[in-house]
């Protein structure tokens, strides 16, 4: 078997002194999109959290089999990106500047940004439909164009592995549609995303689910398998059914 | 052209315009003086005149642009840490750190700032300093370290009020140290000389330098503090490191020109409100036209009821209170609360 992306072992982590994720296992696969889906209080972004290395925790993390701690910050980060929800503002910079933001990693301390900096900005920014306001501030944008330029941020590493935390938040259907073909175009090309959704029939479109409740993992398994829908069915206290529609699988209100 | 070049072009003309006011002070605020206009002509061959304008106008004027430049700095640096754009330069407590020390070093010495001799006004500036930075040590230490920006901002509040109160003690107990520490805390460019002048650029220079060094991290900020961490950047000694260089800049100024208000805290703004840029240059611009205003701060107090003057400090705060108004109430609804 090859090397999976993200590997937790026996992981826990605590927010404000209380243990929320209790002796997390779990391995996602390398080159596929993982949804994390659960009930509210499950852990989901403090799980996200502990696999990009941004909360301490116990137990172990590794990173296409690297231990994540051992990794020096800057060569964590050009393995791994992250899009948080609702973090800061960034009101005052262009949508370039922030996508700027992106090579960071790549770049060595106060060296100018250099061509391919530059090319994998504007391809983050074209893919994402936000090359046209470039130069605008983000105070100047939408709550969803906003986001857009974040997500082009976070693809402007150009990491082997996306973290995102509720990255569809803000964004109409028709983006969303444009977010989900991106995904897919990422992982055909070798990237692995993970990414937490609360909208279970959007989650269902991913390659792999991992259900979370009560801090511990509940069930992991391909979307498309039955048994993954009965544990959804479970886990939401049978007040949602799974149905097929249109060649793809949604999540109804019982 | 590139959309990160628009904005650089921008900026740099904001930069060259700045330079050109900055210089047209200069020359105008050798100019003014109690003697007036004349000592210009005389001072080519009138020793006195030649002296008043070389020792006491010129390093006077100079001195008010650069304790600007340095509070602009301090502010956008603030600003920035903070992400509070209420932020201003004595956040940490060095303002009241500094008054302390002055209202000390007065009782000890037993001098009033007026009859200073050289060695009793670098004394007065020494304690100021020593006690800007201690203060900021103090709310480091309350704060225990820079992980922490609320924390850390209460405890710049507690020891500012803390000390202040100390310091407002020490001055009751010897009164006759008053006038002085009025003086101080309503600040004046009155005393700056040569040497003054060359502390402050030393210390700016190495400020801004620091400051450009560590700006990706005040960009990486804007995203938040996790973005910001999962893009490598380690925060602890950065953050450190933008509060020494935030420190150092303001308690040179304080310690030169007293406790000067809203430059700081106005010349960002100021700048935000022409171009929207990155956080280098931001603090750049933000140094420039905290100098600017300053010394058109300086020449205003000094030539308005001439041959008196007014503290330069009380000018600042009216002017720059009377703008950061102005910008709240025409910005109201455009701007979403940060």
């Amino acid at each position: 078997m090859t090397v999976p992306a993200l590997q937790a072992i026996g992981v826990s982590a605590s927010l404000g002194g209380v243990e929320v994720l209790h002796g997390v296992n779990l391995a996602l696969p390398a080159a596929r999109w993982t949804c994390i889906v659960g009930p509210n209080g499950a852990g989901k972004s403090t799980l996200l959290k502990v696999l990009a290395g941004l909360l301490p925790h116990t137990g172990a993390v590794r990173l296409l089999g690297q231990p994540l701690l051992a990794l020096a910050g800057r060569q964590r980060a050009r393995q791994l990106a992250w899009l948080g929800q609702n973090e800061g503002s960034a009101e005052d910079l262009s949508a370039y500047d922030v996508a700027m933001l992106g090579r960071l990693p790549h770049q060595a301390w106060l060296a100018a940004p250099g061509a391919v900096d530059h090319a994998a900005v504007e391809q983050a920014l074209r893919v994402t439909q936000a090359w046209e306001w470039r130069c605008r501030p983000l105070s100047q944008l939408s709550g969803g164009e906003r986001q857009r330029v974040l997500l082009a941020r976070a693809l402007a590493v150009q990491a082997q592995v996306l973290l995102m935390d509720e990255p569809l938040a803000n964004l109409d259907p028709p983006h969303q549609a444009d977010w989900l073909r991106l995904v897919r175009e990422q992982v055909a090309a070798g990237q692995t995303v993970v990414s937490v959704l609360h909208e279970i029939s959007l989650a269902l479109q991913a390659d792999e689910m991992v259900i979370l409740a009560q801090g511990r993992v509940a069930w992991q398994g391909a979307c498309a398998d039955i048994a993954t829908h009965r544990a959804l069915e479970q886990v939401f206290d049978q007040r949602i059914g799974i149905y097929p529609l249109a060649g793809q699988w949604v999540a109804l209100p019982k | 052209m590139s959309p990160a070049a628009r904005a650089h072009h921008r900026a740099a003309w904001l930069a060259a315009g700045l330079l050109a006011l900055a210089a047209l002070l200069l020359a105008t605020g050798a100019g003014v003086g109690s003697t007036g206009l004349q000592s210009i002509w005389r001072a080519l061959d009138d020793a006195t005149a030649r002296q008043i304008v070389l020792d006491i106008r010129l390093p006077r004027t100079l001195g008010a642009w650069l304790a600007g430049a340095l509070l602009g700095l301090a502010g956008a640096v603030a600003q920035g840490l903070f992400r509070n754009p209420l932020a201003d330069p004595f956040l940490l407590g060095s303002a009241s750190g500094a008054s302390l020390g002055v209202a000390l070093a007065l009782v000890l010495f037993g001098v009033s700032p007026l009859a200073a001799s050289w060695l009793s006004a670098l004394g007065l500036t020494g304690a100021a300093f020593l006690g800007a930075m201690a203060a900021v040590l103090l709310t480091l230490a309350l704060a225990r370290g820079v992980q922490h920006t609320l924390r850390l901002l209460l405890a710049g509040v507690i020891v500012g009020v803390v000390l202040g109160a100390l310091g407002s003690l020490v001055t009751l107990l010897v009164p006759e140290t008053l006038p002085a520490m009025q003086a101080f805390m309503l600040g004046s460019t009155g005393f700056v000389g040569w040497p003054a002048c060359g502390l402050m650029a030393g210390a700016l220079t190495l400020c801004l330098a620091l400051a450009w060094a560590l700006s990706p991290v005040l960009d990486g900020l804007t995203l938040g503090e996790a973005t910001a961490r999962s893009l490598g950047l380690p925060l602890a000694p950065l953050r450190l490191a933008l509060v020494g260089v935030m420190a150092l800049a303001t308690g040179a100024a304080v310690a030169q020109t007293g406790l000067i208000a809203f430059v700081g805290l106005a010349s960002p703004h100021l700048v935000r409100s022409v171009v929207k840029t990155t956080h280098g240059r931001l603090m750049l611009l933000s140094a420039l036209t905290g100098g600017t205003l300053l010394l058109a701060a300086d020449i205003l107090a000094r030539a308005w009821i001439a041959p008196q003057e007014l503290p330069v400090g009380v000018l600042t705060a009216v002017l720059g209170g009377g703008y950061l108004l102005w910008l709240m109430h025409r910005g109201r609804g455009q701007r979403g609360a940060p």
